[in-house]
């Protein structure tokens, strides 16, 4: 259990840099994600953290201790790869136990560890097999183990699910959190996926192009965005953006007023969730081009203003394809952003 | 309409198979049949007698069996020579992008594009000079030089399969970088380095040109049939045919999967 | 951990110096050899080499010996790649088989088939069962130059389709089953999909195949010497022959260098020929 610090971290291959003075906290026993899509540089910050890559320039402390210049193995952490790299030529038992293998530990030890971590990651049957006889998921789970079995300061794993098929990936990624929330240990958890990241995080950093935007609590990243950014990529189906003009403070939405926050001025762009709008008696009208029937919703795909809209009605409401239909937002969920910024506006 | 054609496709296939098989199985009759096959006429298709007659004759001829000994030697330098250079230089390839990597690259396929055995030709003169003529050693190097290119190709490939992942992972877990090297990549990567080694050995113990221009009165097996190509008794040739090619058609049996996976042919 | 930035170039040293050494080195020396006479730089052992008796004969069965068995090599290899593609059982088998000649020295391979062609071989033999002749044959005489010279190609065609097919095989699984199920699925013959699909895929391959063997061809040696002896002369066996038996390295070098420029000229040729068209991977 550490905490970890990274202070104004700057990594660049030449001329391109990939990140741009990146600072963050991890508090000890905290499990935070780096969200965001592909070359945002989470990764790269993640290999930064293990010491697999050198940052250009800041300073990455664990436990109080600054490791900047530390190879992997003095910094005590463990780590779980996307590939998993799980050894092919060694068996389950002594991939589990590399780690205190390495670090010389005493052969009861290394063996009761060994269990130990087998059996929270349900792999105890599999432990004289080789890699080349397990699954996908078998492998996955051998790789976390061997990451558990050290009992880590810290543990880094690298979008560990995203090679599984999607009910694995569910069923393992509730086993994940009961697992590591028991542990306790410090983690940092790169993923593209939102779902993953909402479900199993205290806190998530959202990075796009090498800066983190926003770090909070998944609710308050949900429903208070920073960004357009932000508000379009957590969320399935994303948030959707209107352009309206501000005529003296006010918004006219169809029938609805609404007032957005006192920086706005001109135009300004309203935010709101797919499930935030509604079917009302009066509000703005929407012009449906597409009814998806999902099972649990509807997801209507269509116009307003001139706008493309999405939303997400209850699955029994009846609606057809070319219907103006009147929606009211959820005014409490409105997320109100600069229009040329991308910014959230603060009321 | 289609049954014949697949009868006809699989007779073109055994015909192709046969067409490659047959004339080493003659040599193997005539090393092996005993002294009537070899004179015979018109020539029996199976041995008459099953005799090493012909072997035994071939090596009591003078000078066969230092010949052996000799290529025995020079394959074993090439080999390890080959492994040697070549090794880190597909390890570097593999791992490291560095400045020039591939104009490394193009050179060691240039080389491989190119009459190596006639630089033999200057060498002796060389040799002469340094006193590698007529040595195992000065065959060995240029024997070296016509496999290296493929020691690095293949041991560059092979080391590319290995995920870098891997050795991330034991740095991660508590090894130093050649603590890594020795316990992921090096047991990983054993077989096909052997496979390479074989590849190089093969190579030496069956050139001809470098061999015989480099070789005097220390020659290899190859050089020393050459050389008496026109006066050996036939037994002897087949004999030594036979010797020329089982050792080489073994090694590169046991080898092949390695080879294949080197020059891309995935075997299903 | 790949922080070191000397580590690659400390790697590849040995090896690089090694080439310099014995290829590099060697490569100026053949050239500077050639070009040195007794009386200084010149053109003597060029002079030398054309005047030798061999020379005109050598060229010409030299470049015959190359026109006929490359292209027949590489109809014969691509053949057998198409072919190696449609087997189901015993793939593995089959592959090995015919990469067998691989380990095969070319000096055996000339002592295999001379066993076979000559007058008390196996082809008199099997011709002789067939009726066809009435007493052995000699096919490899200097009286019958047409028969020597088809000997060493059916020896040669042997001993080095391996080398073409194996460069075939590689290349014609880079070629995606797709390209050839939709030719099928537009109305293309098999004829059709080989000739527009297939074939321009393996342009890559065709053209590293090509390079290889023309250059090994241009050096076939031993298969010539067991099979022909001194009856069909070649330009590296005049090499040979001025080198060892009549030890004027001058006259050897300048063979040397003949060959090297021929097999340039080849390589240039063919990089040439099939560079890819705009728009085609390379």
């Amino acid at each position: 259990m550490a905490e970890i610090r990274i202070e104004r971290v700057v990594k660049s291959f030449g001329a391109v840099t990939v990140l741009h003075d990146v600072s963050l906290v991890v508090a000890d026993g905290h499990f935070v994600a780096l969200l965001g899509p592909s070359g945002c540089g989470k990764t790269t910050l993640l290999r930064i953290i293990a010491g697999l890559e050198t940052q250009s320039d800041g300073r990455v402390l664990i436990g109080g201790r600054d490791v900047s210049g530390l190879p992997p193995r003095a910094r005590g952490l463990a780590m779980v790869f996307q590939n998993y790299a799980v050894f092919p030529h060694m068996t389950v038992r002594e991939n589990v136990g590399f780690g205190l293998t390495m670090a010389r530990a005493e052969a009861s030890r290394v063996a009761r560890q060994t269990e130990r971590a087998a059996r929270l990651m349900h792999i105890e049957m599999l432990l004289d097999r080789y890699p080349a006889q397990l699954s996908g998921g078998q492998r996955q789970r051998v790789a976390v183990a061997r990451a558990l079995a050290v009992e880590p300061a810290v543990l880094l794993m690298d979008e560990p699910l995203s090679n599984l098929d999607a009910l694995l990936r569910l069923e393992m990624r509730a086993e994940l959190k009961s697992v590591l929330t028991e542990a306790g240990t410090t983690t940092i958890y790169v993923t593209h996926d939102q779902t993953e990241a909402m479900g199993l995080a205290d806190r998530i950093a959202v990075m796009h192009q090498g800066r983190i935007v926003q770090e909070a609590v998944p609710t308050e990243v949900y429903r208070r965005p920073r960004s357009m950014f932000v508000g379009g990529f957590v969320g399935s189906p994303p948030m959707n953006f209107l352009r309206l003009s501000v005529q003296q403070g006010v918004v006219s939405l169809g029938s609805l007023e609404l007032r957005p926050p006192a920086g706005a001025d001109g135009t300004v762009m309203l935010g709101v969730r797919p499930e935030d709008l509604a079917l009302a008696e009066n509000g703005f009208g929407f012009r449906v081009q597409v009814v998806e029937p999902l099972g649990s919703h509807l997801l209507l795909t269509g116009t307003t203003e001139g706008q493309p809209l999405r939303v997400v009605v209850p699955p029994d409401t009846v609606v057809r394809t070319g219907e103006t239909i009147a929606l009211r937002p959820d005014v409490a969920h409105i997320a109100w952003m600069h229009p040329e910024t991308g910014e959230a506006l603060e009321p | 309409m289609k049954s014949i054609k697949r009868a006809l496709f699989i007779a073109g296939v055994v015909l192709l198979c046969a067409w490659t098989i047959v004339p080493i199985y003659l040599v193997a009759l005539g090393g092996l049949g005993g002294e009537q096959v070899v004179y015979a006429w018109p020539k029996p298709f199976w041995p008459l007698s099953w005799s090493v007659h012909n072997f035994s004759a071939f090596l009591a001829i003078q000078g066969i069996w230092p010949a052996m000994l000799t290529s025995a030697e020079v394959a074993a330098l090439c080999m390890a020579f080959s492994i040697a250079l070549g090794a880190p230089a597909g390890y570097a390839l593999a791992r490291y992008a560095f400045a020039g990597a591939n104009t490394y690259r193009l050179t060691i396929l240039l080389t491989r594009a190119f009459p190596v055995g006639i630089l033999a030709l200057p060498l002796a003169v060389s040799y002469v000079r340094l006193g590698l003529y007529d040595t195992p050693l000065g065959v060995a190097l240029i024997h070296t030089a016509l496999a290296l290119p493929f020691a690095v190709l293949i041991t560059s490939s092979l080391f590319l399969g290995i995920p870098r992942e891997l050795e991330e992972a034991a740095w991660v877990f508590g090894c130093s970088g050649f603590g890594a090297f020795r316990r992921i990549v090096l047991p990983l990567a054993l077989p096909g380095v052997a496979a390479t080694a074989i590849f190089a050995f093969v190579i030496s113990w069956n050139e001809v040109f470098a061999a015989a221009v480099l070789t005097v009165r220390h020659k290899t097996l190859t050089a020393f049939l050459l050389s008496v190509l026109s006066e050996s008794p036939p037994q002897a040739q087949f004999a030594g045919g036979f010797l020329l090619i089982v050792p080489s058609v073994i090694f590169i049996f046991l080898v092949r999967r390695y080879l294949f996976a080197m020059w891309g042919i995935a075997s299903r | 951990m790949g922080r070191h930035r000397l580590v690659p170039y400390l790697l590849i040293a040995p090896s690089l110096l090694f080439l310099l050494l014995l290829f590099f080195v060697p490569l100026i020396q053949t050239i500077a050899l050639a070009f040195q006479t007794g009386s200084g730089i010149g053109l003597g052992n060029f002079d030398q080499m054309a005047g030798d008796l061999d020379f005109v004969t050598a060229i010409k069965d030299t470049f015959g010996l190359v026109i006929v068995v490359v292209p027949l090599q590489l109809a014969l290899a691509l053949g057998m790649a198409m072919m190696l593609r449609k087997v189901r059982f015993g793939r593995d088998l089959v592959l090995w088989i015919w990469t067998i000649p691989l380990g095969i020295s070319d000096l055996a391979a000339g002592l295999a088939w001379l066993s076979i062609l000559t007058e008390r071989g196996y082809l008199n033999t099997v011709l002789f069962h067939l009726r066809l002749i009435p007493r052995p044959e000699s096919w490899l005489t200097y009286e019958t130059p047409t028969a020597l010279f088809f000997a060493i190609v059916i020896a040669e065609l042997w001993r080095a389709t391996a080398i073409v097919f194996v460069i075939l095989v590689a290349g014609v699984q880079l070629v995606p089953a797709e390209y050839e199920e939709a030719a099928s699925v537009f109305g293309a013959t098999a004829w059709q999909r080989f000739r527009r699909v297939t074939l321009p895929l393996l342009r890559p391959s065709i053209q590293t195949a090509l390079i290889l063997r023309t250059v090994l061809a241009f050096e076939i040696f031993a298969v010539v010497l067991a099979i022909g002896g001194t009856n069909f002369p070649v330009l590296i066996s005049q090499a040979f022959i001025w080198q060892n038996q009549n030890q004027v390295y001058g006259v050897a070098a300048a063979y040397a260098v003949l060959i090297m420029a021929i097999t340039l000229a080849a390589t240039l040729f063919y990089l040439l020929a099939l560079r890819p068209r705009a728009g085609e991977p390379a």
